[in-house]
């Protein structure tokens, strides 16, 4: 029989495109900002990086070997997990800090409820949260041996004046990853560029958020603090990165937009209202929880549902 | 003799109010901060309970059945009101840690699930010993809880120093959201040894559906032990 007459049962259009591939795109993706982390904060950085990366793996696997299940290490995503939250955490913390967030975003945020697209939450944020929670001293001390004191958003806040040059391309203090809006951007450019991401989410992330502080942040339209709060903290990792991620954002179009609008008001809140400088990783944590209730909100009309009354 | 401690094996194990039956959830999670706070919360519900479930028992024939609810909660508010005047009085350091979960204690839903589904029907002596297992259950189970969360949270047991210097303390565990990760984990721990006893033969169907030993009076549908109301 030839091709052309194969019989088949649907679905009859298959993509070549598979878990391991998404996941590693988005593993090449983060890989601008990983190496500018390593360059700006040092060997510390790469330590981090790798113990992190290495016991998100070996906790997935140990999991899944003590309860006879199929190994899933092959798909990257506990990868994607590691690197993410390597990523978010300060150059200087000691190597423990990694281990204990690469097993608790795992097991508990991951694992617990089911494995790959089963999680509610973001891994890597409820454990970078879990981890800021636990050890508040560690994680907000971003003194390394380049740059010492405060984040620029945390100077931004106390009303000091902020370079944002050295902002834009990440000579700052910050997490290993958020430093660098030129290496996120890049990555970003690749993903879209591959189809991975769309600009949905990050795009009314950005605006909303940009709009929610140009009202309520107390400078107006100034040029110089709006690009100052976009360049600094986690903002262009959260919104291109974890936002965005396929288990936890909204499925359907508008819950997206009505997801990435949402992102944007809670980070303005959280960063001008808020006790501390930073927001985004709290404000995507919340929207992940409200998933369920936006796509309750827009599931599209069934064909031949809901049409108008005579 | 027996039936004492058939109560007492049943309150500690078998229907471990917080293990088991879920009950009393919001002490468990709010005041184990400390392996001392669990066990005083634990004891001095225990207190309250034993009294209760004794009075209660002594006035089961007295109370009509239509407000019993009422009664029983004037009964238990009597109680904890006594013991938490004593508390004041005599241990204030603890008074002070337990704070609003002390007059709480009257709308823990273990102590009015007691005087219902057991001491509103049985004699003194068995009501008495009922509360008393009970009591100890969820001091036990408030202790461990408190003991985990200590120790990981604060590196302390009981106030003394157990860890290492050089532990750095995880203090979510001290905060609310830790209260519900060991609850959780201490849950499915004794989960897993029951299904190991299960699998080894042993008759566990009784702790599995949490209805216990009241077999005569149970209403639960699926309960393969249910005998009918007949002897209601």
């Amino acid at each position: 029989m030839s091709d052309l007459m194969k019989v088949s049962s649907n679905p009859h259009i298959r993509s070549k495109t598979s878990t391991s591939s998404i996941m590693l795109a988005v593993v090449i993706a983060l890989l601008p900002a990983a190496g500018f982390g390593i360059y700006n904060f040092g060997l510390n950085a790469l330590v981090l990086i790798l113990v992190t990366v290495l016991s998100t793996v070996l906790t997935e696997y140990i999991f899944e070997k003590i309860l006879g299940k199929k190994i899933t290490i092959g798909d990257y995503s506990a990868v994607v997990t590691g690197l993410l939250l390597a990523l978010n955490l300060p150059p200087k913390a000691p190597w423990w800090i990694g281990v204990i967030g690469g097993v608790f975003a795992i097991l508990v945020v991951k694992m617990l409820f089911g494995g790959l697209g089963q999680n509610f939450m973001n891994p890597a944020l409820g454990a970078r949260c879990f981890l800021l929670i636990s050890f508040t001293s560690i994680m907000t001390n971003f003194d390394c041996d380049a740059y010492t004191g405060a984040t620029p958003l945390a100077e931004l806040k106390s009303g000091k004046a902020v370079d944002i040059f050295n902002m834009v391309v990440g000579k700052t203090a910050g997490t290993i990853g958020e430093t660098s809006m030129i290496a996120i951007v890049i990555g970003a450019c690749f993903l879209i560029l591959v189809g991975v991401i769309d600009l949905r989410i990050p795009g009314s992330y950005i605006v909303s958020f940009v709009l929610f502080i140009s009202i309520f942040g107390g400078h107006g339209l100034d040029a110089s603090f709006i690009s100052a709060h976009l360049a600094g903290g986690g903002l262009m990792l959260g919104a291109f990165f974890m936002a965005t991620d396929y288990v936890t954002r909204p499925i359907t179009v508008k819950g997206q937009y009505l997801y990435g609008i949402l992102l944007g008001i809670l980070t303005g809140i959280f960063r001008i209202f808020g006790a501390s400088a930073e927001g985004v990783s709290y404000a995507i944590i919340i929207g992940n929880l409200l998933v369920p209730l936006i796509e309750k909100a827009t599931l599209p009309k069934a064909f031949g549902k809901g049409g108008a009354k005579a | 003799m027996n039936s004492i401690k058939e109560r007492l094996v049943n309150g500690l194990i078998k229907e471990n109010p917080t293990f088991v039956l879920m009950l009393g959830m919001c002490p468990t999670l709010a005041v184990t901060t400390s392996a001392i706070n669990g066990l005083g919360m634990g004891l001095t519900t225990m207190v309250v309970l034993a009294l209760s479930n004794a009075f209660i028992s002594l006035l089961r024939n007295i109370i009509p059945d239509k407000v019993r609810i009422p009664a029983f909660i004037v009964i238990i508010a009597s109680f904890v009101t006594i013991v938490e005047l004593l508390l004041e009085g005599f241990i204030p350091a603890l008074y002070d840690a337990l704070g609003i979960y002390i007059p709480l204690i009257v709308v823990n839903c273990i102590i009015l699930g007691r005087a219902e589904a057991y001491a509103s029907k049985n004699p003194v002596i068995p009501s008495l010993f009922d509360g008393i297992g009970m009591g100890l259950g969820f001091s036990f189970a408030l202790t461990c809880i408190g003991a985990v969360r200590e120790l990981i949270g604060a590196g302390t047991l009981f106030g003394v120093h157990v860890m290492p210097e050089s532990y750095v303390p995880c203090s979510i565990f001290i905060m609310a959201p830790g209260a519900f990760f060991v609850l959780a984990a201490l849950t499915a721990i004794q989960n897993k040894i029951k299904i190991a006893g299960e699998k080894k033969g042993k008759d566990m169907s009784k702790i599995q559906s949490g209805c216990g030993s009241d077999c005569l009076n149970c209403s639960e549908a699926g309960c393969k032990d249910r005998r009918g109301g007949e002897s209601k």
